[in-house]
């Protein structure tokens, strides 16, 4: 494609010059989720430029594209194919691109059906805090030669190295989709969303917002027909999948309140969390992720989502907590998240302080 | 190579006294948990490797986590190595005991800890075994869906230990897939969670890393796992082949039709035949190769799917279709293909598995070279694979007893995990590396990489006390193994010192 080139060589360059004169790096790609994680100062070291789709075989179900690769070029070079990133990836902009997929490792609606975005890392081209260019992992289903590095990078928020290329696995694109809507309380509405699980039903959304439950099905024509009439309800918006993605509905841009992000156990009861934070929730992933918008102070947060058995991150804010958007860490798992820190970046140079102050 | 322990090349071992190893453990768990005479030992002497053989010092049998941390604690404080233990079916030798080290055998936590319905999840102990997690949930219509062909007996700590996968991978994922959290002993017994009862879990992603990484980085201790509805339906078809490579490029086309199996497996004719001979299992003995191909989900996609398939297949050369007529008959199936290692076994005196995995489109080609690899080293291979995920199981036939046969059967196989890597493949799809491949994980990975390794090794564990020896080689040992293929007359390595 035009505008296809490989800069591995230049980002190594200006990583090596930064490490020479103890300089912090940003690492952006699109900037899309610039607003995600803690505050980073620093020069910006930029994989906007690294990009290209380097390989790609159907028959394989693999892709392998640089970090700078605009996510919806990908996405529309294997839906010509037939296939889709079964993890469906948030953009939050339209210069979204893979390495800022694969370092957020966040996951859209499809996620509780199909699987998070680490799910779908198989390697890994990685510019480590030595200005050493490795490779993880590789192009093929399974690989269980040396630690997997490759899916550590999935989430990791640049800390612990630049994403210079990734392979990830893809799926076929189902046949056709369906959504189906029904007004229900919220505790309805994920015990609705639990129990079809169990059932021969093709799930592959489940949100819920403002009284309403929307499931989406994916598969064969027949086979959504049948199961639509089976399950009853109304017909639904197929925008809402999107709008709850890409945070564009009414309950994203209402108002001006964080935002929270709360991951629980999928079985949670959404009305005591509701209840906790005396605020409604836009529920996703069958329960397990709920977006709550509260001015409620971040100890509290934590609380409530640590009582449910998860945690909670400050996914928007003007202002941050002292200690960091995200849910603080016990000692024993700080001690090795700063060991891993300084295996991979020993001169804390990448994207410092974003996801933990010490690293 | 010699698969035991050396100093040179593995790193120094620092001596320890058996009496006083002994006596400290003695004071921290109960005498009969810790076995010490030969005929004790015997036993605990190699995993499913069995070609590789050591006695270790001390075998342990904790019987609860706390006095698996107390072990722990005991061996960080005199230094002594700890190399874990779930089933001992691991087939690389990843617990191959150590002479100087303590072998922890997890085996005696084998409790099915709790099974939640609601988020279709079981906490297990290490030693439960793997197909006793699905009994266990089966009255609830659950199940776990990894499944290594040695389910009956492998334990699912070891499972998470090699990051496991099975003939169901290819959509259901592998172990790392299917667990959400994990309990874990660093090597100074300090019990950490990773992973969480969520979906994810703030901070790097540990799970991730620690799944796959051989005990290396500490005792997995207690797992949560996922479970899956069983599907409603499931259905399995053969194709039949009167040619490998047909077969192979059949199962791309497959793929690249938009099908997700449940399982794609081949086998060729040496192994059909083997099968045949032990199980009865209906494969024409004839056939060059076949293509066992499971659809499952909801029933009326199934249906449509096998007829799909069935053409596929027919257009890609098969020479016949059959679909398992019943339940009885697509176990059968299934029956011959899971007891494909035996029955190729009972062929030759010893067999010689390996665990490479390719991009499906170099199948045929790999096939190809393999074949001819066998005829120049005048040992048979029988070939057994997860197509559709790439995973090669050739399994190398020869007779131990005969003088210099395990070393050509070895040289043989290492030349065969090079052509996974040259073909853009792996050295272990999911056997793991433990001390089987050590040397060949210097042909995958460059210097920088291997000291990567290294570093997020000493992330978990500085003083490299856990499985030593295994995984990840030394750079010293990738220069003496390099030393062996000296490409255009220039030695790997050239920094480092020669022994």
């Amino acid at each position: 494609m035009e505008g296809d080139q490989d800069q591995s060589r230049l980002l190594q360059n200006q990583l090596q010059q930064a490490l020479g004169e103890g300089r912090a790096l940003r690492i952006a790609g699109g900037d899309s989720k610039r607003f995600y994680g803690n505050r980073v100062d620093g020069e910006i070291l930029s994989t906007r430029q690294h990009r290209g789709i380097i390989a790609y075989e159907p028959s394989e179900l693999v892709l392998t594209a640089r970090a700078g690769t605009p996510l919806r070029d990908i996405e529309a070079a294997v839906a010509a194919s037939g296939q889709m990133l079964g993890f469906e990836p948030p953009h939050f902009g339209a210069g979204a691109t893979l390495g800022g997929a694969v370092a957020s490792g966040l996951s859209g609606p499809r996620r509780a059906y199909s699987g998070a975005l680490r799910d779908f890392v198989l390697g890994a081209k990685v510019l480590n805090g030595r200005g050493e260019i490795l490779q993880f992992g590789g192009q093929v289903m399974k690989n269980v030669a040396g630690y997997d590095i490759a899916r550590l990078m999935a989430g990791s928020l640049g800390c612990l190295g630049v994403i210079l290329e990734v392979s990830l696995k893809l799926l076929p694109r189902p046949e056709a989709e369906q959504t189906l809507c029904f007004a229900l309380n919220s505790r309805a509405a994920a015990a609705k969303a639990n129990r079809l699980l169990t059932q021969a039903v093709p799930l592959s959304g489940a949100c819920y917002s403002d009284g309403q439950l929307f499931i989406r099905l994916s598969g064969a024509g027949e086979t959504l027909a049948r199961c639509a009439q089976t399950l009853g309800g109304d017909g639904g918006d197929s925008d809402i999948w999107a709008a709850v993605k890409e945070q564009t509905g009414d309950f994203f841009s209402a108002s001006d309140l964080p935002l929270w992000r709360l991951s629980v156990p999928p079985a949670t009861d959404p009305a005591a969390l509701s209840a906790a934070a005396a605020a409604a929730t836009l529920w996703d992933w069958g329960g397990a992720l709920h977006w709550i918008k509260t001015r409620l102070a971040a100890d509290e947060m934590r609380a409530i989502a640590a009582t449910a058995g998860g945690h909670a991150t400050l996914f928007r804010s003007a202002q941050a907590p002292g200690d960091g958007v995200f849910q603080p860490l016990l000692p024993g798992l700080k001690k090795i998240h700063g060991n891993l820190k300084q295996a991979m970046d020993p001169h804390r140079l990448l994207n410092p302080g974003r996801m933990y102050a010490d690293f | 190579m010699s698969y035991k322990y050396d100093p040179q090349l593995d790193g120094e071992i620092r001596p320890v006294s058996r009496p006083v190893l002994l006596q400290s453990l003695t004071a921290v768990i109960p005498a009969a948990a810790i076995l010490h005479s030969e005929e004790q030992l015997k036993p605990y002497e190699c995993d499913g490797l069995s070609a590789y053989r050591v006695t270790p010092m001390l075998v342990v049998l904790p019987e609860t986590v706390e006095q698996t941390g107390a072990v722990l604690k005991v061996c960080h404080r005199l230094k002594v190595p700890v190399v874990a233990r779930g089933a001992g079916t691991g087939l690389s030798g990843g617990a191959l005991p150590l002479q100087q080290g303590v072998l922890l055998v997890l085996s005696k936590l084998n409790e099915i800890l709790h099974i939640d319905l609601e988020n279709r999840t079981a906490v297990v102990q290490p030693g439960v075994r793997n197909l006793a997690i699905s009994e266990a949930v089966a009255p609830h219509g659950l199940y776990y869906a990894p499944d290594p062909s040695s389910q009956i007996a492998c334990s699912i700590g070891g499972n998470v230990a090699e990051n496991a996968g099975g003939v169901h991978c290819l959509k259901y994922g592998l172990t790392v897939h299917n667990i959400l959290k994990l309990n874990m002993l660093t090597i100074e017994g300090e019990l950490l969670t990773i992973g969480s009862d969520a979906f994810d879990t703030p901070g790097f992603d540990l799970p991730a890393l620690v799944t796959g990484s051989e005990g290396m980085l500490g005792i997995i201790v207690e797992i949560t796992v996922k479970l899956l509805p069983r599907p409603q339906a499931a259905k399995v078809l053969m194709g039949v082949f009167d040619d490998v490579q047909k077969a192979g490029n059949a199962v791309g086309a497959i793929i690249a039709g938009g099908i997700l199996p449940a399982g794609l497996e081949m086998m060729d004719n040496l192994a059909i035949r083997a099968a045949e001979d032990f199980i009865q299992a209906g494969y024409p003995r004839e056939a060059e190769a076949i293509l066992l191909c499971e659809l499952d989900g909801i029933a009326e996609d199934v249906d449509s799917g096998v007829e799909k398939v069935g053409g596929i297949l027919r257009d890609a050369g098969a020479t016949e279709t059959r679909i398992a007529r019943d339940e009885n008959q697509r176990k059968l199936f299934w029956a011959g293909r899971k007891s494909a290692f035996p029955a190729v076994g009972r062929l030759y005196p010893d067999y010689y598995c390996m665990d490479g995995t390719i991009p499906r489109r170099q199948l045929a080609a790999v096939l190809h070279a393999m074949g001819e690899l066998s005829a120049q080293y005048q040992l048979p291979i029988a070939n057994v694979f997860h197509a559709g995920d790439g995973n090669l199981h050739p399994l190398i036939l020869f007779d131990a007893n005969k003088p210099g046969e395990l070393e050509k059967a070895e040289a043989l196989g290492g030349k065969i995990l090079q052509l996974c890597i040259e073909a853009g493949g792996t050295i272990t799809g999911e056997h793991g590396v433990g001390r089987e491949k050590i040397n060949h994980m210097c042909l995958q990975f460059n210097t920088e990489e291997i000291r990567q390794f290294h570093a997020v090794k000493r992330a978990f564990d500085r003083e490299q006390l856990l499985n030593p020896g295994k995984n990840i080689p030394t750079l010293a040992r990738c220069a003496e193994f390099g030393a062996m293929h000296v490409h255009n007359g220039e030695l790997p390595f050239p920094e480092l010192e020669r022994f």
